[in-house]
């Protein structure tokens, strides 16, 4: 489904992020992306939405090659891709029931869509009850549930989450990763980046580790790695 | 577009206006002020231009006699105006038809010549049409020296005056308009970057939630058009009501000039501004969004 063919990345201020990148991402594959800060994680994310192009190789995305994509075409393109942040990224003045359907109303559905999948989505993360509620009246946990509900929403390919559990307690952490592990067993493919060393080697799932912009290892069923070379700190 | 979109945007748009506060205002007055101007400039150019239109359809010569031409006399000049090549036509106006004429005009102020009819200070006059009227000075030319003429007054300096006057209230009215319009573009610019940049959070969200550009700009696009709007009423609504005013004052103390007021022009002048508002602020929010907005 997602192909990086000999990917590099270099930003106009001479900042290289991406190092000949190769790697191919199957339908259903549940994928930790691992390293340092500043290792390319977040560049690959902006390649796959298409923020950024590459400056060399090829990033194809099912079948599509996203250099040669239109303008116009990008919007469907993210509508494919749910996203799920570190600092969550909610409306702070709408509530959870209103920012699910935000998601919905960017895309012009219509009204019965709305009425119909909002619900189903936020009973599938257990939020039905703070429908009402706005994110300031929410746990950190509950706020990523509610992300969660917003990026399955458009009923996505792919979900890329960015550090989801960088803001949350262990064990909430783990009821994130459940819902993730969930949300992969129906047939979504995951693309999460991280820090968290427990959750990967816990989870078991394909690794793969980003260092000064190079892949160093795509591992299936791997670890975090050795912590003292990955133990990398915000830069 | 759905229904449940437009009411989104509308709803963004007025949410931005309000938020923006002063600066809403400050652009719906620019609008409302380069407007304004505009349309009374338009008006005062129709006025003059229509003004000058009927003199120059009237362009004719009085040729004046003087005060002791006897009746033989009169019509010998008759003959020999006739005579002239370029002529269209020759009219008698006695010193008593020239009164009641103006008396005519004057409507009801003729009071003020009661004291005329003893001792009428009008002189007899011929009135000379010409084939062309470029002609006429030429034949004024010739006719001033034939016996028993005292002088010959043509209407067209007073036209030329009045065309060169409609030429500078165009010329002036159009910078000024254009200034001051230019000035209500950059405003409502400002206006939409504050309202991008205090949004710019949710645009973020808009994006990877995969918003089409034009669902992104629609708002914003919509808070310039309204603001344009506001000022362009407000400018409609002060050039209706002071040319209707205008009119009456004019019509009352200068009975013998004759405003344009027929409703049609001045439902279209002010119909005119009110697209032209709209445009103005269509104009400054995409100025802003091309620069502050990618999206």
């Amino acid at each position: 489904m997602i192909q990086f063919l000999n990917v590099s990345k270099q930003y106009p201020n001479g900042v290289k992020a991406l190092n000949d990148v190769s790697i191919t991402i199957n339908r259903g594959d549940f994928v930790f992306l691992v390293g340092p800060s500043g290792a390319g994680k977040t560049t690959m994310t902006r390649l796959l939405l298409r923020e950024e192009l590459p400056t060399r190789g090829q990033v194809i995305f099912t079948g599509k090659n996203l250099s040669r994509m239109k303008g116009r075409e990008v919007p469907y393109l993210r509508r494919k891709i749910g996203m799920v942040f570190q600092d969550f990224r909610l409306l702070p003045n709408h509530t959870v029931f209103e920012n699910v359907a935000f998601a919905l109303e960017v895309t012009g559905a219509p009204g019965r869509d709305i009425r119909r999948l909002v619900p189903q989505m936020l009973a599938r993360v257990s939020m039905e009850g703070k429908k009402n509620n706005l994110p300031s009246q929410l746990s950190g946990g509950e706020q990523q549930r509610v992300c969660l509900a917003r990026a399955l929403v458009n009923n996505p390919l792919l979900i890329i989450a960015d550090e989801p559990t960088g803001n949350l307690d262990p064990d909430t952490s783990w009821e994130i990763m459940k819902l993730l592990a969930d949300i992969n067993e129906k047939g979504t493919t995951i693309l999460m980046a991280t820090h968290a060393h427990e959750i990967v080697d816990t989870m078991k799932r394909r690794v793969v580790a980003l260092d000064a912009g190079r892949m160093v290892r795509d591992e299936k069923g791997g670890g975090y790695g050795r912590a003292v070379e990955n133990d990398g700190t915000p830069s | 577009m759905r229904l449940r979109t437009m009411e989104h945007h509308l709803n963004e748009a007025l949410r931005s206006i309000w938020r923006n506060g002063w600066l809403s205002f400050a652009s719906v007055v620019t609008v409302a002020l380069s407007l304004l101007i505009l349309g009374s400039t338009t008006l005062m150019v129709l006025n003059v231009d229509n003004l000058a239109g009927t003199l120059e359809s009237g362009v004719q010569m009085t040729v004046f006699l003087q005060n002791n031409t006897g009746t033989n006399q009169v019509q010998a000049l008759n003959n020999q105006l006739r005579a002239l090549p370029g002529v269209a036509s020759v009219q008698f106006v006695s010193k008593d038809q020239a009164l009641a004429q103006i008396r005519q005009n004057m409507g009801g102020q003729s009071e003020l010549l009661s004291g005329l009819d003893q001792n009428n200070p009008l002189p007899d006059a011929f009135q000379v049409k010409a084939v062309n009227a470029a002609d006429i000075p030429a034949l004024a030319g010739q006719v001033e020296h034939m016996d028993g003429v005292d002088q010959v007054r043509y209407g067209q300096g007073v036209v030329e005056k009045l065309l060169t006057v409609t030429h500078w209230l165009r010329l002036g009215g159009l910078a000024l308009m254009v200034l001051i319009g230019l000035s209500a573009i950059f405003l409502i610019a400002t206006t939409i970057r504050v309202s991008v940049h205090a949004r710019r959070y949710e645009i973020g969200i808009m994006k990877f939630l995969g918003a089409t550009n034009w669902f992104v700009r629609s708002p914003f696009l919509l808070e310039g058009m309204a603001l344009g709007a506001a000022g362009s009423l407000l400018a409609g609504v002060a050039v209706y009501l002071g040319y209707s005013y205008a009119v009456n004052a004019v019509e009352a103390a200068l009975p013998f000039i004759k405003p344009v007021d027929d409703p049609v022009t001045l439902v279209a002048v002010v119909g005119g501004l009110l697209v032209l508002g709209v445009f103005i602020g269509a104009t400054g929010s995409l100025f802003s969004l091309r620069r502050y907005l990618k999206v």
